[in-house]
């Protein structure tokens, strides 16, 4: 299985044995595979696919908008241009990239949340607007730096923006699941106010929301979600938008359900897209990002044509 | 101006069906009421409502009338505590509105506006259930008590039936009832509606003000409907509020406020008034070819 020649009864065993904590039992180079490479990159794929897809489905709410995805107001672009920039002036430093990615998204979010109120509340219409002009001015200005990166950063950066697990985070993985689970946690304490504010925001005011308070918490928890992912995995497209859809589909429109469903979902897609991406062409790996699209469509369509019928 | 005459008239013809103490203090009070708009912050404002002054007791239905832009949804959204009055107080059981948290005014007060488009399908047993919001504590999916009222809700706008529907599949009246439904399970003391009627055929406009009658009565509501049904105003409900302009032009019973002169003035229109035996007036439109 995999670039590195390994079966699966190698793997089970070598997996059996870790937990069971008799490491001198397994032979070192399937210890690294297992324990130094594939299963962090499965944690990191769980965590990337859990942010993204209920970043969406935060992001889908809160613009009361079926195409809205994570990226829709810009935060991918923030993210790659932090993560270019830091590759034109300080190539090769470890970590950088990611810290200066995470950084981008930061700032994109709180212009875009600037630019996207109206009346002291943020707008839906005007913040998606506000998002889409944000995005692409950011994507000329990647464009343009990309013109002057050399070769070899072009192509690692060509990588990146659609979408990539193989470099492994810089920063502890525990560290980007405690702040994964806190976000996600402070979302879904708005879900039964996002299930109103989906009927309508006026109704929802008339019925107590505050709906001022909760699009704050969903926007920010969903830029987040999307910051965090994009900072360690590239703009992987697709899972925020069809797996909200894909659990609606299944499950229903309660945000009490959707969420947590899509936080699921999310993280079975992106491990699944992973593993094909790597194994289709092994020992040459395709990026996430495009096989995440490759398979989300097909999938996505034959249900949406399901439900019609 | 003062509007309890005409209260004071339908009470007493009604008097008789009532084996409830009825409260003494006015359900809604509306005291000085007045609101402005204008384009920005510092410029000066383009449109004034009020001041208005008006209470309803329980059992009351009051129509809000008008033309376009006289100010009547903004009159309803004062009462209803989405916009706070420049001047003067809207109270509700004796309680400020504007001091409410937005949950406890939700439990007293119900506002149908003209709905949004829903965004993702939904049947009509979780939308009347949204109407228990206000009393669900967070996350808390529902309770025995939450369906019970919105079972009862349901039941009392006859639309039993359609529990297991999907919103957009219903027809116009239908989906009207429902919405009405979904208020009547946020149990309001004050049920208002914005030009509830706009969307039905006469047969569902009837329907829709007999229905709001009947609530009003036997269920204790006071009910507040801005509608530009002139003749149903006149038929179901015991007080007009007629606007021009943002100013209240006149507050009373329907007869005292459907003067041919007054309602030829504000409408703009060649209008009859008679007055039938029922003590209602009835506006016909005078031929004018």
């Amino acid at each position: 299985m995999g670039a590195y020649p390994i079966s699966i009864s190698e793997i089970v065993m070598t997996l059996f044995r870790g937990v069971a904590g008799q490491r001198e039992q397994i032979p070192s180079e399937f210890w690294l595979v297992v324990f130094g490479l594939r299963l962090p990159r499965i944690a990191l794929g769980i965590l990337v696919g859990a942010a993204l897809s209920t970043a969406g489905a935060g992001f889908q709410a809160l613009l009361r908008n079926p195409l809205a995805d994570p990226y829709v107001l810009g935060v991918s672009s923030g993210a790659a241009l932090g993560a270019i920039v830091s590759l034109v002036i300080a190539p090769h430093v470890p970590g950088l990239i990611q810290l200066a990615a995470f950084a981008g998204a930061a700032a994109t979010i709180t212009a875009v949340y600037f630019l996207g109120r109206r009346g002291g509340q943020l707008d839906s219409p005007t913040l998606l607007l506000a998002g889409i002009v944000s995005a692409s001015f950011l994507s000329a200005i990647i464009m343009f730096l990309m013109t002057t990166l050399s070769g070899r950063d072009l192509r690692g950066m060509a990588f990146w923006l659609m979408g990539d697990l193989s470099s492994p985070a810089a920063i502890d993985l525990r560290w980007l699941y405690f702040i994964l689970l806190v976000v996600l946690g402070s979302i879904y304490t708005t879900s039964s106010d996002l299930n109103l504010i989906l009927t309508g925001e006026q109704e929802a005011r008339h019925l107590g929301v505050n709906v001022k308070r909760v699009k704050l918490v969903v926007y920010i928890g969903a830029s987040v979600l999307t910051g965090l992912a994009v900072s360690v995995s590239g703009a992987i497209g697709y899972v925020g938008l069809l797996v909200p859809h894909v659990m609606r589909m299944l499950f229903g429109t309660d945000y009490r359900l959707l969420i947590p469903a899509s936080a699921l979902g999310g993280a079975i897609a992106i491990v699944i897209a992973d593993t094909l991406a790597r194994t289709v062409v092994a020992p040459t790996e395709l990026p996430v990002g495009a096989m995440t699209a490759l398979a989300g469509a097909p999938v996505f369509i034959y249900l949406m044509r399901r439900k019609v019928r | 101006m003062s509007a309890t005459a005409g209260g004071g008239m339908s009470t007493g013809a009604q008097a008789h069906t009532r084996p409830f103490q009825t409260d003494p203090r006015p359900r809604l009070k509306v005291e000085q009421v007045s609101y402005a708009y204008s384009a920005t912050d510092r410029s000066a404002p383009k449109f004034i409502l009020g001041p208005v002054t008006f209470e309803a007791q329980q059992r009351e239905l009051i129509a809000i009338l008008g033309p376009n832009a006289s100010g009547k949804s903004t009159l309803l959204k004062l009462l209803g505590g989405v916009i706070k009055p420049l001047s003067g107080r809207v109270e509700v059981d004796g309680a400020e509105v504007g001091g409410l948290d937005l949950r406890t005014r939700a439990q007293k007060i119900a506002l149908v506006q003209q709905e949004s488009e829903l965004l993702f399908p939904l049947r009509v047993w979780e939308y009347v259930l949204q109407g228990r919001y206000p009393y669900g504590r967070r996350l808390r999916f529902e309770s025995d008590e939450d369906c019970l009222m919105a079972g009862n809700a349901l039941a009392q706008v006859g639309a039993d039936a359609l529990r297991d529907r999907w919103m957009e599949q219903l027809s116009g009246g239908e989906k009207q009832r429902v919405i009405l439904a979904r208020a009547l399970s946020q149990q309001p003391a004050l049920l208002l509606l914005d030009e509830p009627t706009q969307h039905l055929d006469i047969g569902g406009k009837v329907e829709l003000l007999r229905r709001l009658r009947k609530l009003a009565d036997e269920n204790r509501y006071t009910v507040v409907v801005v509608t530009h049904e002139l003749n149903l105003a006149a038929e179901f409900s015991d007080r007009i509020v007629l606007l021009q302009k943002g100013k209240p032009l006149r507050i009373g019973t329907p007869a005292q406020v459907y003067q041919r002169d007054l309602l030829e003035e504000v409408f703009e229109a060649p209008l009859e008034v008679e007055l039938r035996v029922t003590g209602r007036p009835r506006v016909i439109l005078r031929g004018s070819h």
